[in-house]
């Protein structure tokens, strides 16, 4: 494994665990009753964000799915208004109206996540096109999964963004499953990445379990987009632990199947190479582990100050003011 | 001083204004570049503006739209056209469950002042696909602005407010107008969304019409008069918001109300309109019932008999609002 420094992994030792902790906090707050709706957990896919968002640079954008706390944290969200908004508080990201699935952080170029499977697909190549039309060497971001694959709009955007050369990585995390379809029998084609050749543009399949291998392969997609060369599909092999959301059954796969990918697990992976490669120390590593955690206690503690949103503020939430309305 | 010019004109003169007052904003559809547009609305914009402003896309309806969307939240002003208001079927994801919903779901962190421009009607033959109105689905979907112009100086005027307006709105434009001259000022006012506009005065009776039922109502009024009915024709321009105080003034001092629509019957956006005075406090100054003239409720035939049949037309209006006049 080659790590830049020690810096670098410290800091994404911290966003898995952050992102892993935040989720079985999610979990335990919703079995409590605490928390109400339903999420989508990425458990076990922590490293394809943390690995991709390692070349995010100021005025690059990002969207999001609806299994998304992941990219959420990794683009460097607050862990507590994350945690408010999935608490339905006023001091959440969307103000308790979007909940876990619409969590976004525009202000750093988060464009959000989408409870519609491909729903960001076109809005990333959007992203880009403006990007490029003001002359910029940003890039956007674009995370979704292989069931999005299966989505007009995914084939509508890789069309275009691939006909206009705009500066876009397309990121498919390949957690095996849409819901319930496995990838395997949806597509003909061994590797998602394989489609890329259909636009034209280049395809290339990661382990997603594996975080420096994640940063390299999208590494290379970002540099080529901010060259001004255009859009890449990158896969990210991963796996879901968890069921799709809270009504999953877990009835197309098998448990030897999940205990397999478990033993893949991309913290533990990573963490085992970085004290096997003398970066980091069995106690750093602890050390990384415990200060996630405190963080995201920290979060639970300010969402659940969070004040309720009120009706008034909702109802004249619907619409931006206009330049008129705002003078007014 | 004013000047004749076509509706289609208008339209290309007001987005040559905007693009020229406005580096952000853009034109994406299909067939607007060399082509000069299906019905010829563009036609030398591409060379007077370039081809990275006037965008030639592929056709992919639900890809140019989310483009629009994302292009919109990174602060660009894309205008998308699409090319038949039919097609918007192709795009409604984007539209309704993306551009509509993304200020307010994530908690007004972000805006979208997308324009979406799409000729809608019947009467060119093109029937059931390409010949729909489709207003009341837009109408009803909470986040979006409708406006509906009549004549070549609210073509302009409307489409240069929906670009100064921060909200997503859909112009909707009426594909018999393109070619029909109007008086026109030497400069487009900037029209207020949500101010509607009274047309002709008169006292007997009130008909509110939208886009070409306008223009069939003031023709109809002008016959109405010679049988001595005195009528008031309210444009509303804008169907969402909906300019209800001008509608309930008219109704109050009439006391009749004719609402005519091209759009198909069940379910239309005059429902909505007769709604709105019947649950007002006008309600007690109406003499008559309220009167809706509407479209069949069939998908547009081929055969033009049957296609102008079809649709209320300027001696249905007559017919409807003398009935409406003699009879209470």
């Amino acid at each position: 494994m080659a790590v830049t420094s020690k810096e670098l992994a410290t800091d994404a030792l911290r966003q898995m665990w952050q992102i892993r902790l935040f989720e079985e906090a999610v979990e335990d707050l919703y079995g409590r009753g605490m928390m109400h709706g339903t999420m989508h957990l990425s458990i076990g896919e922590e490293a394809v964000p943390v690995g991709a968002l390692r070349h995010f640079r100021e005025g690059d954008a990002l969207t999001s799915t609806h299994r998304g706390h992941g990219h959420c944290i990794a683009g460097g969200a607050d862990l507590g208004r994350m945690m408010a908004e999935l608490l339905a508080k006023d001091n959440g990201y969307c103000r308790g109206r979007g909940g876990s699935m619409h969590i976004a952080d525009v202000a750093t170029g988060n464009l959000g996540a989408n409870g519609i499977v491909g729903g960001g697909v076109p809005i990333a190549a959007g992203a880009a096109l403006s990007q490029k039309m003001r002359g910029t060497d940003n890039v956007t971001i674009c995370f979704h999964g292989d069931g999005s694959v299966g989505e007009g709009a995914w084939h509508e955007a890789l069309t275009l963004a691939s006909m206009w050369d705009l500066p876009v990585v397309f990121l498919c995390e390949n957690n095996q499953y849409g819901m319930s379809m496995p990838a395997s029998k949806a597509f003909k084609v061994e590797h998602i990445s394989e489609k890329a050749t259909a636009y034209g543009i280049p395809g290339e399949t990661v382990d997603g379990n594996d975080l420096e291998a994640v940063a390299e392969v999208v590494g290379r997609a970002v540099e080529r987009a901010r060259r001004g060369e255009g859009p890449t599909l990158v896969e990210a092999l991963t796996y879901r632990w968890r069921g799709h959301s809270k009504s999953d059954k877990n009835l197309y796969r098998t448990k030897a199947e999940i205990a397999e990918w478990r033993d893949r697990d991309p913290i533990a992976r990573y963490a085992h190479d970085l004290l096997e490669d003398e970066v980091l120390t069995q106690e750093e590593l602890d050390a990384i582990q415990a200060a996630a955690r405190q963080d995201i206690r920290d979060a639970v503690v300010f969402g659940t100050k969070g004040a309720e949103p009120t009706v008034e503020e909702m109802l004249a939430g619907v619409y931006a003011p206009t330049p008129e309305e705002v003078q007014a | 001083m004013s000047r004749t010019m076509t509706y289609a004109e208008a339209v290309r003169e007001a987005m040559a204004l905007a693009m020229t007052r406005d580096e952000r904003v853009f034109l994406m559809g299909e067939d607007v570049g060399i082509y000069g547009g299906a019905f010829g609305v563009e036609n030398d914009l591409y060379e007077r503006f370039g081809t990275d402003r006037v965008r030639d896309t592929t056709i992919s309806e639900l890809g140019i739209v989310g483009m629009g969307v994302g292009a919109a939240l990174m602060g660009m002003r894309p205008i998308v056209e699409i090319q038949f208001s039919d097609f918007t079927a192709q795009a409604m994801d984007q539209i309704v469950n993306q551009a509509a919903k993304l200020h307010f779901m994530v908690g007004g962190q972000a805006n979208v002042p997308l324009v979406i421009r799409a000729p809608g009607g019947s009467g060119t033959g093109a029937a059931a696909q390409h010949s729909q109105s489709l207003e009341a689905w837009f109408a009803h979907v909470p986040g979006l602005k409708v406006v509906m112009p009549s004549d070549a100086t609210d073509a302009a005027s409307l489409l240069l407010a929906a670009l100064n307006d921060p909200n997503p709105v859909i112009v909707l434009e009426h594909k018999l107008l393109y070619k029909q001259s109007f008086e026109v000022p030497d400069e487009f006012p900037v029209a207020r969304l949500g101010e509607g506009r009274k047309v002709t005065e008169g006292t007997d009776l009130t008909i509110v019409a939208t886009s070409i039922e306008v223009q069939r109502s003031v023709e109809a009024a002008k016959i109405l008069a010679e049988r001595g009915i005195s009528v008031e024709v309210i444009d509303p321009r804008t169907i969402r918001p909906l300019d209800t105080a001008l509608i309930l003034e008219s109704v109050e001092k009439t006391g009749r109300v004719l609402l005519v629509q091209e759009a198909a019957k069940f379910g239309g956006y005059m429902a909505e309109v007769s709604a709105t005075i019947t649950e007002s406090e006008v309600f007690g100054a109406l003499q008559a019932p309220v009167k809706r003239l509407c479209g069949l409720d069939v998908p547009i035939p081929y055969n033009p008999n049957l296609e102008r049949a079809a649709v209320p037309q300027v001696e249905d209006i007559v017919e409807a609002a003398a009935s409406l006049v003699e009879a209470w």
